[in-house]
């Protein structure tokens, strides 16, 4: 064993063989062991230059505060600390990142520069119109792009993430109710197989909820769901292309039965990046879809936010849409912000940022490339589905797949293998792990999301070690996978320790665990 | 098509491999009605070159805050953001990574996630903080649903000097979800006003400071009247800078504090994306919405940190769960705390004292100017009665260069306050920025 084998091996037997080997620093290599911020002896110091002003607080007597206690580093010292903390984080830029659902493509980094043009980036949203009449023609060009990719006459920008553009097409549908007099209907249809966030969005705004159930073939029962529509619905919600990874056939009929009970149709768009340039919801029936301009539209999903999730709607529901509104006047374009529609989401006019990220990513594709992205999002799904078909075993194996490729465990039982255990062990190879266990309604669910922007060296890498890793599971090489991952920043983390005696802000006292080694 | 590695000839293959015709072969589920052949009219992809040219023209019709005096505040603040921060969150692995999910290979985004927690929690001088929410208006209405599931009531009171948009984001939201919200009229030095609406119906009372008008308040007796009556009390801050030289909310007695989060760390980007501080009590963390990052130990005993309390959430617990909320606001987290670390708490005091002392030097030039200033005690932004409307003012100064603050009107056109205009100062603004508005004023 030489010291050159000890960093990140990358040969399996490597692997192995490094097992148990600890530095005499607790570092893995050039991999650092980074303390706390608050461990790094910052008590006394500041990073900013700061001009002098004495502080005159007579007006604030009583007001100001003393107990302020945290540290500063000096730039240096600062830039150190999170570039090594970077380095523990797995990235697109880094390989692929296939987590089904959440639409993991290449963030393009023309959009940062246009989003860090002084303006739009130094821009207050409450400074005069007069003076942001490019940032509101952009808002509104945005608009038209996302109305016409969609077939829909109306589209509500303020929604700052997919689940909040759920509550937005929730309350739209949920005025247009009671506008009508139809205040009563509380039931929202969802089916089992649906993303978390919308029975949740359902019940965060008074909805209850049942479920639809699901055909063997991984759609909409429509015989359940017709059985379950009726006048207490006010809406439901499909996503569509599914969470299964496969577009609901009978869509249009899902449609035409819900309009037909006097309900609303709410598409979940978090896999709009299937069909984009291809197929327009509107032409479907939807009547409200949120689009995570973070998912389809390439906006960085930065470890967890901030996303953007405009709401397009259909004319029924348009009157009902978000303050503020875009409109026309006689000197350029107004923000019309008072008592439009159900009220306000949140405060000012959404996620600008995200807005340039995603035009700059809709004029560089344009109406040509936006297509070729759905085609090759799917081109390159069931690729991966065919490459691995035959080692593992796909959830719904007849006909294509859309966007992503869906797994069950069944080819797993009697290994001693589990769905975690095998993701945990893709990140030894290199890969992060697939979304597992969703959606709920397939066992052991390994859902499978490489979008368009991985190149096909890249996908058979990736099946390669997908199949390496599934001949390993096959011929018990159980270690492999139950102390998976061995080559990681960290080993497997305890989730169970972090939930029973939850300790989520760091204290200056003794009892925190000490810093390794 | 840059973003797009497939070549033809990879494609060709591909299909083969899958045993597909053609790609349209793939599409076959979809409805041939619903199948939209010919392209959109929409124009065709743009190399760099063309799409910066679009979008920088578009941006030149803007005028940048920095561009000359500027005076607008209300909920959003001009700070300087040191150029490492901006640095650090473009790095690829900060900004293409997604949700930590897989803990062992997202230390990074989890132990600032820790990080920022423990910061959130000592600014707001209460116990624990959530992993941010998208921002402070949302981070509000969120408060008052957990106020409700805390003390299963369902009357939230909003004094008259909450921002604008928080109370109608929350009146929105909340009343959705069954709730009655008590908003009181807008008022400048509003926030005891509280106290006499609250009754044994109350679930929480929510009061702002600074508040939208500037106003600094104590908020201690509508603490202790609030938790008399088995309230609980939230604390609003848009303004996050003031964390630095003002009493935090939890050492007033605040149940929960909600705060904006943009100063630090953040551009102002037009109004978004910004960054949501939500701390609490520990009493009552399990009735916390959103993310939370907790620490742990891995297989070899050392430590890490992981998302922890998921059974609060969405993905696990579906329409049970405390909150839809599933994104939270990463960057702008990450932004936040790096930009904290650099100035630690010194620095922080600091600022804050650079910023209030500018806002002195502002009030100081607009009485002088011949104006009344409404704002009793403020840290960096006070309200202004203007002679006529405030917002025909801000036109005319527009005229000067000046774009002067926030005519009150704009957040609320029926209040009734439409000669009251808002004008905020940070270290940014410059003595010779309010020196050309007191001149402008008294012309």
């Amino acid at each position: 064993m030489t010291m050159m084998n000890v960093g990140r091996p990358t040969r399996p037997e490597d692997a192995i063989a490094g097992e148990g080997f600890r530095s005499l620093s607790g570092g893995r290599g050039l991999l650092q062991d980074e303390a706390l911020l608050f461990e790094l002896d910052g008590w006394d110091k500041c990073g900013v230059d700061l001009p002098a002003a004495e502080l005159d607080a007579s007006d604030l007597e009583g007001l100001t505060r003393d107990d302020l206690r945290l540290p500063g580093l000096s730039e240096p010292e600062a830039v150190r600390h999170y570039v090594r903390l970077s380095q523990k984080n797995h990235a697109i830029d880094l390989a692929l990142y296939p987590l089904g659902s959440c639409t993991m493509k290449h963030n393009p980094r023309l959009n940062e520069k246009m989003a860090r043009l002084p303006g739009f980036a130094d821009l207050h949203p409450l400074q005069p119109v007069s003076t942001t009449q490019g940032a509101l023609q952009l808002m509104d060009r945005l608009a038209h792009w996302l109305k016409t990719l969609t077939g829909m006459p109306a589209v509500a920008l303020s929604p700052k993430a997919g689940a909040h553009g759920e509550l937005c097409g929730l309350l739209s549908i949920k005025a247009a109710h009671e506008a009508a007099g139809q205040g009563d209907r509380r039931t929202v249809l969802v089916p089992t197989s649906a993303h978390g966030t919308n029975p949740a969005t359902a019940a965060f705004v008074g909805y209850s909820v049942r479920e639809i159930a699901q055909t063997a073939d991984g759609r909409v029962d429509l015989a359940d769901l017709a059985a379950k529509l009726g006048p207490d619905v006010a809406a439901i919600m499909v996503t569509n292309p599914n969470t299964c990874g496969l577009f609901e056939r009978d869509i249009i009929e899902i449609s035409r039965l819900t309009h037909e009970a006097g309900a609303y149709f709410y598409c979940d768009g978090a896999n709009f990046n299937a069909i984009v340039g291809k197929v327009r919801p509107g032409d479907l029936g939807v009547d409200a879809m949120h689009i995570n301009l973070h998912k389809t539209f390439s906006t960085p999903h930065g470890g967890g936010g901030p996303g953007a999730g405009p709401v397009v709607l259909s004319a029924a529901l348009a009157p009902f849409a978000p303050a503020p509104w875009i409109v026309a006047g006689p000197n350029g374009l107004e923000l019309r912000e008072g008592d439009a529609g159900f009220g306000r989401l949140t405060a000012f006019h959404g996620q600008m940022g995200m807005f340039v990220r995603a035009l700059a990513y809709m004029l560089s594709h344009g109406a040509d490339g936006l297509r070729q992205v759905a085609e090759d999002a799917v081109l390159n799904a069931n690729y991966v589905k065919a490459r691995l078909s035959d080692v593992m075993s796909p959830a719904f194996p007849d006909g294509p797949c859309m966007h992503e490729a869906l797994f069950d465990d069944a080819w797993l039982e009697g290994t001693g293998v589990t769905t975690l255990d095998f993701a945990k062990a893709m990140i030894d190879e290199g890969f992060h792990p697939m979304t597992m266990y969703f959606p709920l309604v397939v066992h052991g669910a390994m859902l499978i999301e490489p979008t368009e922007t991985e190149s096909k060296q890249e996908l058979d890498r990736f099946c390669d070690a997908l199949r390496a890793l599934a001949s390993a599971a096959k011929a018990g090489e159980v270690e492999r996978f139950k102390g998976a991952p061995h080559l990681a920043p960290m080993r497997r983390l305890d989730e169970t320790q972090a939930a029973r005696k939850p300790k989520l802000v760091w204290r200056e006292d003794p009892g925190s665990v000490a810093p390794t080694p | 098509m840059r973003y797009l590695p497939l070549t033809p000839a990879d494609r060709a293959e591909m299909l083969g491999v899958i045993g597909a015709p053609d790609v349209d072969a793939l599409f076959a589920d979809v409805p041939a009605a619903a199948r939209k052949t010919d392209l959109f009219d929409l124009p065709l992809h743009a190399g760099e070159l063309e799409v910066e040219r679009e979008l920088s023209a578009l941006a030149a019709l803007n005028r940048p805050a920095g561009a000359g005096p500027f005076f607008c505040g209300a909920g959003a603040y001009r700070h300087h953001v040191p150029a490492s921060v901006d640095h650090i969150i473009q790095r690829s692995e900060f900004l293409t990574s997604y949700t930590p999910y897989q803990p062992e290979i997202a230390q990074g985004t989890l132990q600032v996630l820790f990080e920022f927690q423990t910061q959130v929690a000592a600014l707001t001088g209460l116990d624990v903080a959530n992993a941010s929410m998208y921002d402070g208006s949302t981070a509000t209405a969120e408060a008052v649903m957990m106020a409700q599931r805390v003390t299963r009531r369902e009357k939230a009171i909003l004094s008259g000097g909450v921002h604008p948009h928080y109370a109608a984001v929350t009146q929105t939201i909340a009343h959705a979800e069954g709730m009655e919200i008590v908003r009181l009229p807008a008022a400048i030095d509003a926030e005891a006003a509280v106290i006499d609406a609250i009754d044994d119906e109350t679930a929480c009372v929510v009061v702002q400071t600074p508040n939208v008008f500037g106003v600094v308040t104590d908020v201690a007796r509508i603490a202790e009247a609030a938790h008399a009556r088995g309230a609980l009390l939230i604390v609003v801050t848009t303004e996050a800078v003031s964390f630095g030289l003002l009493k935090s909310p939890g050492a007033m007695g605040a149940d929960i504090a909600v705060a904006e989060g943009q100063s630090i760390g953040n551009a102002l980007n037009y109004g978004g994306p910004y960054v949501g501080l939500f701390a609490c009590r520990e009493k009552f963390v399990r009735q916390m919405p959103g993310r939370l990052c907790g620490e742990t130990v891995d297989a070899e005993g050392r430590r890490g940190y992981v998302l922890t309390l998921s059974t609060r959430e969405q993905h696990i617990r579906r329409e049970k769960a405390t909150s839809n909320i599933c994104t939270n606001s990463g960057l702008c987290a990450l932004a936040f705390t790096i930009h904290l670390s650099l100035l630690g708490g010194q620095g922080l005091k600091q600022l804050a004292a650079v910023n209030h002392s500018r806002a002195r030097e502002l009030k100081a030039a607009v009485e002088a100017a011949g104006l009344e200033v409404l704002t009793p005690r403020f840290f960096n932004e006070i309200a202004v009665r203007t002679k006529g409307a405030a917002a025909e003012l801000v036109e005319r100064l527009l005229g000067d260069g000046i774009i002067a603050g926030v005519p009150f009107s704009r957040l609320d056109p029926k209040a009734g306050l439409d000669d009251v205009l808002l004008l905020a100062a940070t270290e940014t603004t410059t003595s010779a920025d309010i020196a050309a508005l007191k001149d402008a004023l008294a012309r």
